[in-house]
């Protein structure tokens, strides 16, 4: 009885979550609708409550973070599931994408803070200086940008991405790869055009995940992104992503400004669960087809 | 002539051959290089953040940071105590809430209706759980808790860290479970034992070790994790007198001090970062090494 109790209480409780900042978000829907969405100024002050700009910096510092972890990533799955080195060797390697995964979201805040954001700081400036035609690249540069945040979002999906794609590898049969032997091909021919096409849908549902999982990090972008709420194409100028809303403005907020934000948390929630579902779905099926293939 | 056309025509595809052989080759050994390249490019990261929390976190390591409260803006000395203090409290209640509830839920699912719609929805919303943001934790405890009793406090953070291991554990006792062979359950049947005490006294002993793993894991993430406590604990310059006012802990003392302009600060924060990392990977040994063999 208490078991199912406990059940019970643990579907509510999804529902309770998305019910009660709801709740508490409605004055705040009610009164900007979907202008909030499409809202470009957000100023406590004024109580005008606009996401559009920080909508656009989450997507756009997951995207940048996917597209800098993925090809690293999967070179890592690729080496943990070849035989390029001995097994302690590998594993070697796994530990310390593992290791990744464990160190907390605000360390990694702090070592970009002292390591990436001089870093940006400095090659930034030399780069606008350069590029800046570019409107992805004019200056000025700032150190806590965009590019920063994205650069530190790509060390902490690399072991989401890595640790799926590797198991998407792996469960690739090996009579695959015996019968492209057995023709002729080199090792990575096989891994360019059988292995990794069989594994595409695992590759593809660790980005997907990964993409959740960079939208919902809070802490190292809150310390990096520059919080800054105005538009701008720039990588190097500050952006702000919801989460990184949420974190820095709760805590003093009050009246109408607590709905807005709850407003901001209710589309975080879509949007990662939206995410996550497909990402899951595209697992399952993955899982699915390479069983076929036994 | 039609000897040499066919000679010029041997040669021409052997050579051709050779030379696409070369570059097949090459191009393996290219993109093996690459990989392997690109896999050794990550170990600098990570070194880099190891070596530093260690360098600037070692300096003013002494007994001195567990026993002293922060100092004042501006001011040297002292230590942050009371923020070690308060994530083992925002931890114990975590684990208070979410332990029973989990294993409660695991054993629901995977003993009583392992088939039935409702262990699926269990399953699924779990897994549900698992990709919500830390943060929404904090603004469901800011909600619910803070909002309600118009106070930040210990409780509020210890609720926003259940809800984010709540799923990690009800899914590792799930598994912890499945491992219990059948045979042990039949066995407690054929001796006339109820489901209850089969459960209780068989299946729960025997999976509880695979559990205990699940929960160190969940220590290690509720310890490390900020978002949740940020705006539902807040932050104390004080020792913890009761759950029910705003407490320090370690990973906001980290996010707060950061962004000081204090040299003393910063190399408070790194120390905290130090103990932080020590003790989330403390905890995520233990979970791997000492109940992981009796589990096999």
């Amino acid at each position: 009885m208490a078991c199912l109790l406990a059940s019970v209480l643990t579907i509510t409780l999804l529902a309770f979550i998305v019910g009660e900042i709801l709740f508490k978000a409605w004055p705040a829907i009610s009164k900007f609708g979907l202008g909030f969405i499409t809202g470009k100024q957000w100023s406590p002050n004024r109580e005008v409550f606009g996401v559009l700009p920080v909508l656009i910096g989450t997507t756009a510092s997951s995207f940048l973070a996917l597209l800098v972890s993925l090809p690293l990533g999967l070179a890592i799955a690729i080496f943990l599931s070849e035989d390029f080195f001995p097994g302690p060797v590998r594993q070697v390697i796994r530990f310390v994408v593992e290791t990744l995964a464990a160190i907390p979201s605000v360390v990694y805040g702090l070592w970009g803070i002292f390591v990436v954001i001089p870093l940006v700081q400095q090659y930034g400036a030399v780069i606008a200086a350069k590029f800046g035609i570019i409107p992805f690249l004019a200056g000025p540069a700032y150190g806590n940008s965009l590019l920063t945040a994205s650069l530190v979002l790509a060390l902490m999906v690399l072991p989401t991405i890595t640790a799926i794609s590797r198991s998407s590898l792996v469960a690739v049969p090996y009579t695959l790869r015996e019968g492209s032997y057995a023709l002729g091909a080199t090792r990575w021919e096989t891994i360019l055009k059988v292995i990794i096409p069989t594994a595409a849908p695992g590759i593809v549902a660790s980005s997907i995940l990964a993409f959740g999982r960079a939208m919902g990090e809070t802490m190292a972008v809150a310390m990096l992104i520059g919080n800054s709420q105005r538009l701008s194409w720039s990588l190097l100028s500050p952006s702000n992503t919801l989460s990184a809303l949420l974190a820095n403005q709760f805590a003093e907020a009050d009246g109408i400004q607590v709905s807005a934000l709850m407003y901001a948390a209710a589309l975080l929630i879509v949007l990662t669960l939206g995410v996550n579902i497909a990402g899951e779905a595209v697992l399952r099926h993955t899982q699915k087809a390479t069983a076929g293939l036994r | 002539m039609t000897s040499t056309a066919a000679t010029s025509a041997r040669n021409f595809f052997s050579h051709a051959g050779k030379k696409t052989s070369f570059l097949r080759l090459f191009r393996n050994h290219f993109l093996t290089g690459l990989c392997i390249a690109l896999s050794l490019l990550t170990l600098v990261p990570l070194f880099s953040i190891v070596v530093l929390v260690i360098q600037n976190g070692l300096p003013l390591l002494s007994t001195n940071l567990f026993t002293q409260l922060p100092p004042a803006p501006g001011m040297e000395g002292g230590g942050f105590g009371n923020a070690i203090v308060g994530t083992l409290v925002m931890v114990g209640i975590a684990l208070f809430i979410s332990v029973p509830l989990g294993i409660l839920a695991a054993v629901f699912v995977n003993e009583y209706a392992s088939a039935s719609w409702l262990a699926t929805l269990v399953r699924f919303v779990a897994k549900l759980l698992t990709g919500i943001p830390s943060i929404i934790c904090g603004v469901f405890a800011f909600a619910a808790v803070v909002m309600t009793t118009h106070k930040f406090s210990a409780l509020a953070g210890g609720i926003a860290l259940a809800i984010l291991i709540l799923p990690t554990i009800l899914l590792t006792a799930e598994q912890s479970l499945m491992g219990v062979p059948y045979a042990f359950r039949e066995a407690s049947f054929g001796v006339g034992a109820t489901p209850f005490q089969t459960i209780w006294r068989i299946v729960l002993p025997e999976a509880m070790p695979a559990i205990m793993t699940g929960v160190m894991l969940a220590v290690a993430r509720a310890a490390g994790e900020t978002a949740p406590v940020l705006f539902t604990a807040l932050f104390s310059q004080n020792w913890i007198k009761s759950i029910m006012e705003p407490t320090a802990s370690l990973s906001v003392l980290i996010y707060n001090f950061a962004s000081l302009p204090y040299a003393y600060h910063i190399k408070l924060a790194w120390s905290a970062s130090l103990i932080l990392v020590a003790l989330v990977t403390l905890s995520n040994i233990l979970a791997q090494v000492i109940f992981a063999p009796k589990h096999r």
